[in-house]
């Protein structure tokens, strides 16, 4: 690496047209909107910026409070299932016959690609109460029913009068769903890094002491993977705790996340500054969880090696 | 050791992958208290034989019994065996003394038991007072130190070594070598060490299978190995080795074995086994002579031209060229530092004594 | 049979487990069910029924015909065409900057450089609602002018992504070999244009569909920057939910699942083919 004096017209000229972009169209915007959260309405669309702390002392009442604490709830429980999940799925690729991994890791990543509308789309096309899943359990209530009946147990009605569609969307479950089927491959990837990373024959010495392979998961294996599992939580909890499209789409009327509730604050409720001040409370968090990670990793890294 | 009990009976052990056999039907008794090697080249399965013995693979055909029992379905960590690892396999999340202990806390042993056990072990490797490092802040001898330790603590029947000192320098691992062989004896165990390094085997082993392609070739000890292979893959495996092709043209009394080299004419060599058509013969480098004159009748001898010196320090080898046409080795130890070693050109006879030739039939 | 028998399950065989394949299964069933259900019933001559009534392209033909629907098709394409363009030049250069130099600052610059990754969508949507709305961005500017505000706030996520892809290329990059171009005579600018760009190659590929995805897929950030006259798909689409699933809907969607996954399959191909020939392009 060469000091940017070394040869400083290419410094120059590589560095300016990024920078001013930063500048002029990300950290200005995030700046204007820092400083509306500190403003007041006046008016309908006027915001005057007299440094008021008001939006945040607003932010933390019970009834916002409430809606980051579900967040956090929402984010951890997405977070818990993904790696509840990630955990034997990166695993068996880890362990998979060599040329089946990049398969078995591509099949992970290619939903991914997928656009995230039209997965939360597919979720509600099957899951609705007019859903394909619905239709499928009817179609088998109505063949087992109709079996009975042949039976000549028709009467007994042994499945129940008739088949009760079942209510899989717009409520909680929904969004946690929603959530887990979106982020699984965020803890996937970087589990599968520690894993493949790992050497196999600490498992193996594990084993040959003496340890079954539940004690060698808890003694051995988890511990190396600290700092794939560490990333994996934080990198799925981020963009979890942010969302925005799963719980509009896919929650009831009490799902609502942050991300709802700032989104109503810039459209239909028209109060810029307190939307601003929530978002900046939602990006403070993310470094705060940011900072953790870095730090947790970086005292792993100290540790092992 | 063979007067010992076998601890170690492997019978016809096949191990496939796919429509490899890594392990080609391999049959091997091994003795309580031996220190055993598994010697060949990387690829012939010694590795997967001594993973089939810890547990890690199970053998597709075959069986091994350890102490007389079947461990067809014995899973590595109910084995009576311990195994240090080729990467030595501390864990690096614990201390020393965590390492070393775990076998013991799994095996539920009592705490003051696994204190007084631990320091033992670890006194045994010259550790003592390292309990609390981590694994990086040892060197890689001290790392295998402590491997040793976590399996010796275990006090298993059988000790299984992978490789266990390639990765160390040249120095440490002749120092190595000796206190393996002290250490073996003064606990007692039994060894098998897995190695592709010849010297590492012929200065540690009581005895040595040597294998190729999944099959054992030879076993046997040390000396016998070196001086009497029984094949052309171990004569050559071990050691150097001039080789020549040739033709049997039937036996003389008193065991005179006569062959038709392709080259150097008919030689009679003492044998004693009955043999016919194709074979090869084998001279030991260090066994040929060379001099400036024609060698003692009681010798072969042929004329030749010098090709090369190499100096390697303690020893020379001299390549010549006879004129018969194959070129021969020989060492020649530099005994003193005036020693006057032949030069490139120089004409001179090379031979042996016909009793240092070897007969090879496969 | 005598396969599985002659090929024991060895211990750390996890993967050849039965449960372990099942949790497998279930995953991937899990992923991609919706998916699969939603493609294959975009060809289902029924409008709302899980029976299969065979096989038709109407909802295609409708789709295709709806013309609010493909003029927000056109707008995301030309909006994903723009912001690749842009990104792919802006984050190389950046990624050259980082790679290349050290600077006082550096480790702020480039926090700074990967804020657009890591901070909350909504969070950059506000800020770019706010932000044009003050500066007073023009609106109701004659195509493709119009889409101006949402390309900016495209590039604005993008190039950084684009930075980390072509950084990541650039580690494996040998420094001699510009040198040696350079001793062979080559300025900085013909040493750049003959050794780097061959180099960065792949990268640069990687990027741009990196950057071209990103801006198809993207919901929320052009969910504030749009107004009514300027419709992408992912808008159109979700204004389409929320009135209801129609088979419409599916074969828009399993458009868009189509052309991803034809940008991966090349993605894919294209790093297979340059993978053995990474080190052979610098001689190009």
């Amino acid at each position: 690496m060469d000091y940017w004096r070394k040869s400083p017209k290419v410094f120059w000229s590589f560095g300016i047209p990024p920078t001013i972009w930063l500048f002029a169209f990300f950290l200005a915007p995030l700046f204007l909107v820092w400083g509306l959260s500190f403003g007041e309405k006046q008016g309908i669309i006027e915001v005057a910026i007299t440094g008021t702390l008001e939006n945040y002392s607003r932010a933390v009442q019970p009834l916002y409070l409430q809606i980051f604490l579900k967040s956090f709830w929402y984010a951890g429980l997405t977070t818990f299932f993904c790696l509840v999940i990630s955990f034997p799925v990166s695993l068996a690729i880890t362990f998979a016959p060599e040329r089946w991994k990049p398969i078995l890791l591509l099949l992970v990543i290619l939903p991914f690609w997928t656009n995230l509308l039209i997965r939360t789309y597919a979720l509600i096309a099957v899951l609705r109460t007019n859903g394909y899943l619905n239709d499928l359990l009817e179609l088998i209530w109505l063949s087992a029913d109709s079996g009975l009946r042949i039976l000549g147990l028709g009467d007994w009605n042994l499945f129940g009068e008739r088949f009760n569609r079942l209510e899989l969307l717009y409520n909680n479950f929904a969004v946690v769903y929603g959530l887990v089927y979106v982020h699984l491959p965020f803890m996937v990837l970087p589990l599968y890094a520690a894993l493949d990373r790992m050497d196999r024959s600490y498992i193996e010495a594990s084993l040959d002491l003496g340890a079954g392979q539940w004690r060698t998961f808890r003694s051995v294996i988890v511990p190396l993977a600290l700092p794939g599992i560490i990333s994996g939580v934080i990198i799925t909890f981020i963009p979890a705790l942010g969302s925005y499209l799963t719980p509009d789409l896919l929650g009831g009327t009490d799902s609502q996340m942050i991300a709802n509730v700032i989104e109503r604050q810039f459209k239909s409720a028209n109060d810029w500054p307190f939307g601003a001040a929530l978002s900046f409370l939602l990006m403070y968090l993310t470094f705060f969880a940011l900072a953790v990670k870095a730090l947790l990793t970086r005292h792993n890294e100290k540790g092992l090696t | 050791m063979a007067d010992q009990p076998v601890i170690l009976q492997i019978k016809q052990v096949v191990k496939s992958f796919g429509n490899v056999h890594a392990v080609n039907g391999v049959n091997l008794n091994i003795h309580e208290g031996e220190f055993f090697a598994l010697l060949g080249p990387s690829g012939c399965g010694k590795t997967t034989l001594l993973r089939m013995l810890a547990g890690f693979e199970f053998p597709s055909e075959g069986s091994i019994k350890i102490d007389g029992k079947e461990t067809r379905d014995i899973p590595p960590n109910q084995r009576p065996v311990n195994m240090v690892f080729q990467s030595y396999a501390v864990f690096p999340h614990m201390t020393v003394f965590d390492n070393v202990a775990y076998g013991l806390k799994v095996a539920k042993t009592p705490r003051a038991e696994v204190r007084e056990r631990v320091q033992d072990a670890l006194a045994l490797v010259k550790l003592d007072g390292y309990d609390l490092r981590k694994p990086d802040q040892l060197s890689g001898g001290q790392r295998q130190r402590v491997a040793l330790a976590r399996a010796l603590v275990k006090r298993p029947r059988v000790l299984l070594l992978d490789e266990p000192l390639s990765a160390l320098d040249a120095k440490l691992r002749e120092a190595m070598q000796l206190e393996l062989v002290k250490l073996q004896k003064a606990v007692g165990i039994t060894f098998v060490i897995v190695t592709h390094d010849q010297d590492e085997a012929l200065s540690m082993a009581d005895r040595i299978a040597v294998m190729e392609n999944g099959v054992v070739r030879q076993v046997a000890p040390p000396g016998e190995l070196y001086e009497s292979p029984n094949c052309r893959f171990v004569a050559d495996f071990i050691g150097r080795m001039n080789l020549f092709s040739g033709i049997t043209e039937g036996h003389e009394d008193e065991g005179l074995l006569n062959v038709k080299t392709e080259h150097l004419g008919k030689l009679t060599i003492p044998h004693f086994e009955k043999l016919s058509g194709e074979l090869h013969l084998a001279v030991r480098p260090e066994k040929l002579r060379i001099s400036s004159e024609t060698l003692p009748s009681s010798h072969f001898s042929f004329p030749g031209e010098v090709d090369a010196v190499v100096y390697h320090g303690s020893e020379s080898h001299v390549y010549l060229k006879t004129d018969a046409g194959p070129q021969l080795c020989a060492t020649l130890t530099n005994l003193s530092r005036s020693s006057v070693r032949p030069k490139k050109g120089e004409r001179l006879w090379i031979g042996w004594a016909p009793e240092d030739t070897l007969v090879l039939s496969e | 049979m005598s396969v599985r028998s002659n090929n024991p399950i060895g211990p750390l065989d996890y993967t050849r487990r039965t449960w372990m394949r099942l949790v497998l299964l279930g995953t991937f069933i899990f992923l991609y069910a919706p998916i699969v259900t939603l493609v294959a019933f975009s060809f289902n001559d029924s409008r709302r029924n899980i029976v299969w009534r065979g096989f038709t392209f109407k909802y295609y033909e409708k789709a295709w015909n709806n013309s609010s629907l493909m003029e927000a098709f056109a707008n995301s394409l030309t909006i994903a065409f723009l912001s690749t363009l842009i990104s792919v030049v802006l984050g190389t250069m950046t990624a050259i900057l980082l790679w290349r130099f050290r600077f006082p600052g550096k480790a702020g610059y480039e926090g700074a450089m990967s804020l657009p990754i890591v901070i909350p969508e909504i969070c950059m949507g506000v800020a770019m609602l706010a932000f044009f709305s003050r500066i007073g961005w023009p609106s109701g500017l004659p195509w493709p002018f119009n889409l101006g505000a949402i390309t900016i706030a495209h590039i604005s996520f993008s190039f950084p992504f684009v930075t980390v892809v072509v950084r990541a290329r650039l580690a494996s990059f040998n420094r001699e070999l510009e040198e040696a171009a350079k001793d062979l005579g080559a300025g900085e600018w013909q040493a750049f244009k003959d050794i780097l760009i061959p180099h960065m190659r792949p990268g640069l590929i990687a990027g741009a569909l990196l950057a071209f995805t990103l801006s198809l897929d993207d919901f929320v950030i052009t969910f504030f920057t749009s107004g009514p006259d300027t419709i992408t798909f992912p808008i159109k689409i979700y204004s389409m939910i929320r009135f209801s699933v129609t088979p419409e809907v599916n074969a828009a969607s399993a458009v868009l699942i189509a052309i991803t996954l034809a940008m991966t399959t090349f993605a894919l191909w294209f790093q297979s083919r340059s993978g053995g020939q990474a080190g052979g392009t610098a001689h190009g």
